[in-house]
C-alpha cells in the first residue's frame, strides 16, 4: 500500500500510460480466466446444492431452476453435522494455540540463545519437513492407540501439534532473529531479562509471523484427512472431512443434498483464509527468501 | 518495508561472516547473544523451559514413530500383542518385487515429474500477474486460493462427482457439441492418471503462488524501477531481473512439490478409493500402503512400506539438496530460514 501511493501519483508521459493501460486490461482478462478455471468446481459444487436430484440426473451441468434451499435447511438442521462443526473446531483451536505457542517459545531459543547443540537441534526440526505424516501414520496409530488416545480429539490434535512444528519454527526463527538487539538491550537496561523480553516484546513483535504460522496450522488441522481417518472411527468423534466423506457414501443417491452438505463444510476455512490472506503471503517472506 | 528487511539481512550476514555459528544448519542465523554476561545454569533452566516442550513432542510423535516403523517393518505382525514373528528382510523382499507396488512407485514418478512441469511455469506467471497492481488484487487473490485452502475431502468429492460419466463435465461438453471428447474420466486408464494431474495442479498451484509472492516481495522495487527507468520493458525486466532473483524460492517449492508427490494420498484415496485406485492406474505409494497394511491386518508390512517410501524421499531429498540446492549458499534442503 505505502508503495502504490508514490506510484501512482508520480507524473507519466500519456504514451507509456496507454500503453500500461493495454496490458492492464490483458492482465485483467488473464486474471478473470483464471479466476473462472479455478471457481467452476467449487461453483459446481455451491450450485448444486441448490438443486434437486432430478434436475441433477436430466441435466448434470445446468443452473437450479428453482433455488432449493431445503438441502441446506436439512443439513443445518441435523446433529452430525454441527457435531462435526464442534469437533473440528476444537481440533484445529488446539492444534493452533499449542503450535504457536510451543513453536514460538522453541524458536526465540534457537534464534537468541547461543548454545552448544543449537545448529543440531535446529536441523532436527527443519529435518521434520521432509517426512510427512504419510510415513509416520502406520506406527503413528499404533503409538495412539497404545496411549488410550483413538477416537479422542486429543489423540488427532497432539500428532497435529508435532508435525506442525517444523513449519512453524522455520517460519518464526527469521522473525525473532531480526528482531534488533537494541531493543533487547534497552529492555534489559529497564530490569528486563531474557524472558521477560520474550513475554513481554518477543510475543508482540513477532505478530506476523505468528499470524502466518496459526492460519497455516488451522486450515491444515481443519481440512486433514489421513490422521483422523486412522484415529478416529466412531461418528460421534468425526471431524468435518471425514463426516463429509460419510455423508456422501451414506446418502450416495441423494447428490443434491452431498453437495450442500460439502459447500456448507468448506465454509469456514475459506473465511479464516480470506480474512488473513494478505498476512500469509506477508509472513512467509521471510521464510522462502534466498 | 522491503528495504528494512534487507538492511536486517546484510547486517546480520556481516554478523555471521565474523563469527559463524556453530556449523552445521547454514540457514540458521547466529544466536543474538544476551547484553548481559550470565551465570550458565539460569540460562540452562530457560532454554529447558523454552525449547524442552516442543523437542519433547516433535521427538515423541515425529522421530519415534519413524524409529518404530523401522523396527516393526521386520516383523510380519496383526498389529496386536508384542510383535514376535521376525521374518528379517523378506517384507522388503516382497514390496520390492510386487508389481502392484513397481506400479504404484512408477506412477508417484511421473506425478513427481508432471506436477513440476505444469505447476512450475503456471504458477510463476499466476504470481507475477497477481504481484502487478491491479484492482480488486485482494479479491482476485483470495479467489484464485480457494482451491488451496479447502480441504481434500470437499475437492475429491466435487470433482469425482463432476467427472462421473453422468456427471456434469461430460454434460457440458455434450452442451457445446463436444459430445465425442466425452469419456469416462475416473475409470479409464488411459484417462485417469491425467484426471488426477488436473486436479492436484488445480489444488495446489495455490500453494505455489503463495510461496512465489512471498518471494516476489522479497525483491525490492528499487530494483525493478532502476531497470524501468533504464528503459527495460515489463518483459525484460521479468526475464532478466526477477526470475533470476526468484530461483531460490523455485528451487524451495520444488522440493516441497517432490516430497509432497512422493507421499500423494488424500486425493486419490478419497477419489478413487482402494480398490478402484489399482484398475484406473492411479495408486501411489502411500495407498498401497494403507491398502496393504492397516486395511488388511498386516501392521508389521504397513510398517515395511512406509520405511520404503522414507527412504526414496529421503533419498531424494539428499539427491536435491547435493546437486540443486548447494547453489543457494543460505538455504536448507528444507525452506531455508533466511
Amino acid at each position: 500500500m505505502a508503495i502504490a501511493a508514490p506510484l501512482a501519483s508520480r507524473p507519466r508521459r500519456r504514451r507509456v500510460s496507454e500503453q500500461s493501460r493495454r496490458s492492464s486490461l490483458i492482465s485483467y482478462l488473464v486474471a478473470l480466466v483464471l479466476v473462472g478455471l479455478m471457481l467452476a468446481p467449487v461453483a459446481y459444487i455451491i450450485l448444486g446444492g441448490f438443486r434437486s436430484n432430478s434436475e441433477i440426473t436430466v441435466d448434470p451441468s445446468g443452473f437450479p431452476q428453482a433455488w432449493a434451499w431445503s438441502n441446506f435447511g436439512d443439513v443445518l438442521a441435523s446433529g452430525s453435522f454441527w457435531t462435526q462443526v464442534l469437533n473440528s473446531t476444537i481440533a484445529a483451536v488446539c492444534t493452533t494455540v499449542f503450535v504457536v505457542v510451543l513453536g514460538l517459545m522453541a524458536a526465540y531459543g534457537l534464534s537468541r540463545y547461543a548454545f552448544r547443540g543449537r545448529a543440531a537441534v535446529y536441523a532436527l526440526f527443519t529435518a521434520g519437513l521432509m517426512f510427512p505424516l504419510t510415513v509416520a501414520i502406520t506406527p503413528l496409530y499404533i503409538l495412539v492407540r497404545n496411549l488410550g488416545l483413538t477416537n479422542s480429539l486429543a489423540g488427532v490434535i497432539i500428532p497435529q501439534i508435532a508435525f506442525a512444528l517444523p513449519l512453524t519454527i522455520i517460519v518464526l526463527v527469521p522473525f525473532l532473529a531480526a528482531i534488533p538487539n537494541e531493543l533487547q538491550e534497552a529492555a534489559a537496561i529497564d530490569g528486563l531479562g531474557r524472558l521477560g523480553f520474550f513475554f513481554r516484546m518477543v510475543v508482540r513483535l513477532s505478530l506476523p509471523g505468528v499470524i502466518t504460522v496459526g492460519i497455516l496450522a488451522f486450515i491444515a488441522s481443519w481440512n486433514a484427512y489421513l490422521l483422523p481417518l486412522f484415529i478416529l472411527n466412531g461418528e460421534a468423534s468425526y471431524t468435518l472431512p471425514l463426516g463429509t466423506q460419510a455423508f456422501a457414501s451414506q446418502y450416495a443417491v441423494d447428490t443434491a443434498k452431498v453437495l450442500a452438505f460439502t459447500s456448507l463444510s468448506m465454509i469456514p476455512a475459506l473465511v479464516f483464509f480470506s480474512l488473513f490472506e494478505r498476512r500469509i503471503v506477508g509472513g512467509l517472506t521471510g521464510a522462502v527468501k534466498g | 518495508m522491503a528495504v528494512l528487511r534487507e538492511e536486517t539481512h546484510t547486517e546480520e550476514a556481516a554478523r555471521g561472516s565474523r563469527r559463524p555459528a556453530g556449523g552445521g544448519a547454514s540457514a540458521l542465523p547466529p544466536a543474538v547473544p544476551s547484553p548481559r554476561a550470565r551465570s550458565h545454569w539460569p540460562k540452562r533452566a530457560e532454554l529447558l523451559l523454552l525449547i524442552g516442550p516442543a523437542l519433547l513432542v516433535f521427538l515423541a510423535f515425529v522421530i519415534l514413530p519413524v524409529v518404530l516403523a523401522a523396527y516393526y517393518g521386520f516383523f510380519s505382525w496383526s498389529g496386536y500383542g508384542a510383535a514376535t514373528d521376525f521374518v528379517g528382510l523378506r517384507n522388503y523382499i516382497t514390496i520390492l518385487t510386487d508389481p502392484a507396488f513397481l506400479e504404484a512407485l512408477s506412477h508417484n514418478a511421473f506425478i513427481v515429474v508432471m506436477s513440476l512441469v505444469l505447476q512450475g511455469p503456471l504458477a510463476l506467471g499466476i504470481a507475477l500477474l497477481l504481484n502487478r497492481k491491479l484492482r480488486f488484487q485482494s479479491l482476485i487473490r483470495v479467489l484464485i486460493f480457494v482451491p488451496y485452502v479447502i480441504s481434500e475431502v470437499v475437492v475429491g468429492l466435487g470433482w469425482s462427482l463432476m467427472l462421473q460419466s453422468n456427471g456434469a463435465l461430460n454434460g457440458l461438453l455434450e452442451k457445446v457439441g463436444l459430445g465425442g471428447l466425452a469419456t469416462d474420466w475416473l475409470s479409464d486408464p488411459s484417462a485417469a492418471i491425467w484426471t488426477l494431474l488436473v486436479i492436484i495442479t488445480w489444488k495446489y498451484v495455490g500453494f505455489a503462488v503463495i510461496l512465489f509472492l512471498a518471494g516476489l516481495q522479497g525483491i525490492p522495487d528499487e530494483i525493478t524501477e532502476a531497470a524501468r527507468i533504464d528503459g527495460a520493458s515489463y518483459w525484460q525486466v521479468q526475464r532478466y531481473i526477477v526470475l533470476p532473483l526468484m530461483g531460490p524460492t523455485v528451487r524451495i517449492w520444488a522440493f516441497l512439490s517432490i516430497i509432497g508427490s512422493l507421499q500423494l494420498f488424500d486425493l486419490v484415496w478419497i477419489v478413487w478409493g482402494q480398490y478402484v485406485a489399482g484398475t484406473a492406474g492411479t495408486s501411489t505409494m502411500a495407498t498401497y500402503m494403507v491398502a496393504n497394511g492397516r486395511n488388511s491386518g498386516s501392521y508389521g508390512y504397513g510398517n515395511a512400506v512406509a520405511v520404503v517410501i522414507f527412504l526414496i524421499s529421503l533419498v531424494v531429498a539428499l539427491l536435491y539438496q547435493r546437486f540443486i540446492l548447494r547453489r543457494d549458499s543460505a538455504v536448507t534442503t528444507t525452506g531455508g530460514a533466511h
